[in-house]
């Protein structure tokens, strides 16, 4: 899928800063080597499996596919990998990849947490040093997985510039490799950045499709009909999509975030409200204004609060192959409670945006039909920033 | 000769930096005609961007200030349409790829040559991707400017080949800002690319008082100040263009000190 330069089409590419581009090119090359590395792929199958605790279940939901009296719902349970989310799976491939290259200090940014958490835990892991970078904003809305960082003895550093939210995370994290590279590997959390990133990012994600495809095989016999993920950079999303890329008849739908509506300023929908443009490192779709100033983007989910959207998804929009929605804050709300009182289970407000359009789709599609909703983490996160959404007060 | 390469013909060159439009477009006005008078032998001109990621937080500051009081990139090219009528000193613009990918290349581009300007600079351009704009600058005159990091190395000597107007040498690794030492073996970088290319080399990053200019003169041909300028800009706003000119001044006699 990518070319030697790194592009999925006309998208990708590397446009960084000099002081960055041998570490980028020592990166690639790097991981060139060791993904064909029997050992290195052994050590982490081992994490995967012992430490994550991988393979993650693919759960026929039965109560809300008969509530919802059409297709057959399937949900890809990344919420139940150990720190809660589908991001462990790219951490510890990158964590086990930067020990590998001599590296002893990882940094991150990160928006809902998540990722700042998962790389918080593969540095402890690993006995390497980590300092994440979280917009200010967003460590008032998380504050529960700003605790978590530090008590996995990360030193998080709140980010006052922009929008204070994750775009300006990853242009400080950005910053701060610039000025030292020689020790410290940038763990970036979703695929998007320059290249090798959005690429080394896939593969470590792409388990989840892998997974899906054996798992449903074993339970229906056969191919899923569609598979929903939410979008933010895009990282559960290529990973739930990219095995079944080859498979014409499986319909990829990516979830993005609308927040209060795509006719709002108030949105962070990419594809269905950004253009061509070159940002953090890549050539992709973001939300920008006539001059190519970036947008102070908004959603209520932290993690999907980004202006840009990963080169492979700008790509696999191109082709027609995977389509994306839009998918409001009121939706997503609605779709978070209803699968936790139809299935007991609290999704992500991330994952919550992948769950609302299943719940639209799934009506008007025939029984014999199969839908695979990625949960892409758990909702704990989430549980107080939503019962403010619904005008209740409660403390974390 | 390209503009640009004449402005290092008569000795070591002081390149300040502005960003247009910080705190107000009269204001940049003042502040690039004092850097003319002073001496200055080339200007750069900063197109703000939204999130300017080699920038650090004097010059980020500045682009906000900038965005936050109306500047556009086509009041920016009005701006420069003023200055034309008086300064004469070779301008290059600073920005960042998407303000002319969004603008539309062939539009940005034929827009600088029209206006009078020599040369563009983008930090997030790197040797690699320069296609992006190469030709379309060739097509226009537009020196499009490298950039050599102290962490080049073994790609010094490409990127000075096949550089254009001036090389950029990036004094230290991070973003921009003063810094009290430079550590970074510049030496030996100007050294390689002495044995690649003719293209003059200007050393920018941390440069603040005129002993650093002086030294970085001495090791390459010119020294660019950014951060510093932007500062004098910060504390006295509307009133800073006479300050500005006395700094250009000093920075300029300091980089003449370095000529043999």
């Amino acid at each position: 899928m990518t070319n030697v330069n790194g592009r999925f089409g006309i998208h990708g590419g590397q446009y960084i800063p000099e002081t960055l581009m041998n570490a980028v090119i020592e990166l690639e090359e790097a991981y060139n080597h060791y993904k064909n590395d029997p050992e290195f792929n052994r050590e982490l199958t081992r994490l995967f499996n012992e430490y994550a605790g991988r393979p993650s279940r693919l759960y026929y939901a039965e109560k809300m596919t008969k509530d919802l009296g059409g297709a057959k719902i399937y949900l890809k349970r990344e919420d139940l990998n150990h720190t809660g989310a589908h991001k462990i799976n790219n951490v510890l491939g990158q964590a086990l990849l930067a020990k590998k290259m001599g590296k002893t200090r990882l940094i991150a940014e990160t928006g809902a947490g998540q990722h700042g958490v998962a790389t918080a835990t593969a540095a402890a892991l690993m006995g390497m040093e980590c300092v994440v970078f979280m917009g200010e904003e967003d460590t008032i809305r998380q504050a529960l997985n700003v605790y978590r960082m530090r008590l996995l003895g990360a030193e998080v550093i709140p980010v006052k510039s922009g929008t204070a939210t994750l775009k300006d995370a990853v242009s400080e994290a950005m910053r701060e490799w610039t000025s030292r590279i020689d020790d410290t590997h940038y763990c970036l959390g979703s695929v998007m950045g320059p290249h090798p990133f959005p690429t080394i990012v896939r593969d470590f994600q792409s388990v989840i499709s892998k997974e899906i495809k054996e798992q449903l095989q074993e339970k229906e016999g056969r191919l899923p009909d569609a598979v929903i993920a939410c979008v933010g950079g895009g990282s559960n999303a290529i990973g739930s999509f990219y095995h079944f890329i080859g498979d014409g008849g499986v319909r990829l739908i990516g979830c993005e975030a609308a927040g209060r509506g795509i006719d709002t300023f108030e949105t962070a929908a990419t594809i269905n409200t950004g253009r061509l443009g070159i940002f953090h490192g890549m050539k992709s779709y973001f939300c920008q204004d006539e001059y190519g100033q970036i947008a102070p983007v908004y959603s209520i989910s932290a993690g999907l609060d980004y202006p840009g959207i990963g080169p492979e998804h700008a790509y696999l929009h191109d082709t027609g192959r995977a389509e994306y929605v839009a998918v409001t804050d009121d939706e997503a709300v609605n779709a978070f409670e209803y699968l936790a009182r139809t299935e007991g289970i609290i999704p992500a407000i991330e994952s919550a945006h992948a769950v609302a359009h299943a719940m639209k789709i799934a009506p008007e599609m025939d029984k014999d039909r199969i839908i695979v909703i990625t949960i892409s983490g758990r909702g704990d996160k989430d549980c107080a920033a939503i019962a403010r959404y619904r005008g209740e007060d409660i403390h974390e | 000769m390209s503009r640009i390469r004449e402005a290092f013909a008569g000795g070591k060159a002081f390149i300040p930096f502005i960003t247009c439009g910080d705190p107000d477009l009269d204001t940049t006005l003042a502040a690039v005609k004092a850097c003319a008078e002073n001496g200055a032998d080339l200007i750069e001109l900063g197109i703000p961007f939204s999130d300017p990621t080699a920038e650090g937080p004097v010059i980020q500051g500045a682009n906000l200030r900038a965005l936050r009081g109306g500047v556009t990139t086509d009041k920016i090219f009005e701006l420069v349409r003023n200055l034309r009528r008086e300064v004469t000193v070779p301008m290059v613009f600073m920005t960042y790829a998407n303000v002319v990918f969004s603008y539309g290349a062939e539009r940005f581009i034929s827009t600088c040559r029209e206006i009078g300007m020599d040369g563009l600079i983008l930090p997030d351009l790197p040797f690699e991707e320069k296609e992006e704009f190469l030709d379309v600058c060739h097509k226009y005159g537009i020196d499009l400017i490298s950039l050599i990091a102290p962490t080049s190395q073994n790609r010094i000597a490409m990127i000075a080949r096949e550089a254009e107007g001036f090389i950029y040498v990036v004094s230290s690794l991070g973003v921009t800002g003063t810094r009290s030492e430079i550590k970074t073996d510049l030496a030996s970088i100007v050294e390689v690319i002495r044995a690649s290319t003719d293209t003059p080399c200007a050393i920018g990053f941390g440069i603040s008082t005129p002993e650093q200019a002086r030294k970085m003169a001495g090791i390459a041909d010119g020294a660019i100040v950014g951060s510093a300028i932007i500062k004098i800009l910060e504390k006295y706003g509307k009133d800073a263009p006479p300050y500005v000119g006395e700094y250009v001044k000093s920075m300029k006699d300091a980089v003449r000190q370095a000529e043999g």
